[in-house]
């Protein structure tokens, strides 16, 4: 059901990138990329605002076949979601669940010992679970 | 009670282990396993937590909820000056208070404080804030952290 997740480090280099898709493999990258302004915007502007504390930040921007999703967690690591815009079956709380599978995939890819962190995640666990939270059967 | 004391025994075995190797009392392994320990850790324990607005407000996340879960009490101060200084207070620091009180030990305590320092060092580092942590043992079981932010 998502067509891209994507993983970026606190300094913006990319952490893993998962596409269903491989043709459009490029494309999605940009898309991802281009979400990384929107991010900083948005935790720029949570500085003030109450409401905006939460890790989810909604649906960055969209585009005519995409829609694109961020969350960021409190070290910094951004998770972008990409999926099609054309699904309008998926529910804003089902974005939400991805990134909370997301978040826990994560944290237990850094809590293993052989993970260096800063660089990129190569673990095929977590590589598996993540294609299976794209086929949307996680 | 029986799974807080495997932590302890486990803790005081890395001391004795990383010390045993080298005669030179160097506390950087110890302190390096403490960082890498913080810098994991906290991504798992800030997984439910609201971004934080700043400074104080990700210390003061330290000194409860972090301090709970890993020593399962809250520390009893904290104290700052506002210009990146902070002064953590434990009154009674746990892993201190297995050894007898007083001044008598003393020349003993900065081994077993050296992992807390580099422990809150990591976790500071992945949520954004360059520190520099050292501790201080006047008696024991109390130990201060001072937490000194580098800003640049």
């Amino acid at each position: 059901m998502a067509f891209c997740i994507a993983v970026i480090g606190k300094d913006n280099a990319p952490l893993y990138l998962a596409t269903s898709d491989m043709e459009q493999e490029l494309q999605l990258q940009y898309h991802v990329h281009a979400a990384l302004d929107v991010v900083e915007e948005k935790c720029l502007l949570g500085k003030g605002a109450p409401e905006s504390k939460e890790l989810y930040l909604g649906l960055l921007y969209s585009t005519e076949n995409h829609k694109i999703y961020g969350f960021v967690t409190n070290s910094r690591v951004k998770f972008i979601v990409v999926i099609d815009s054309t699904n309008v079956a998926l529910r804003e709380n089902e974005v939400r669940a991805i990134f909370r599978n997301l978040q826990v995939l994560y944290t237990d890819a850094v809590c293993n010992p052989f993970y260096i962190p800063g660089e990129s995640l190569t673990s095929k666990k977590f590589d598996r679970s993540v294609q299976k939270l794209m086929n949307g059967n996680a | 009670m029986s799974e807080e004391i495997v932590f302890d025994c486990l803790h005081a075995e890395i001391v004795n282990y990383c010390l045993d190797n080298n005669k030179k009392h160097d506390l950087g392994i110890l302190e390096y396993i403490g960082f890498t320990t913080g810098y994991r850790l906290i991504e798992r324990l800030t997984r439910e937590v609201p971004r934080f607005k700043d400074e104080l407000e990700t210390m003061k996340f330290i000194c409860t909820d972090f301090w709970t879960l890993i020593y399962k009490k809250q520390v009893d101060n904290l104290r700052t000056n506002n210009n990146g200084m902070y002064v953590v207070q434990d009154k009674a620091f746990r892993f201190l208070t297995r050894i007898s009180p007083g001044t008598q030990q003393l020349e003993h305590a900065p081994k077993f404080v050296a992992f807390t320092c580099g422990l809150v060092r990591g976790a500071l580092s992945n949520l954004g804030i360059n520190s520099t942590v050292t501790a201080e043992v006047q008696s024991i079981p109390a130990c201060k952290f001072h937490i000194e932010v580098n800003r640049n």
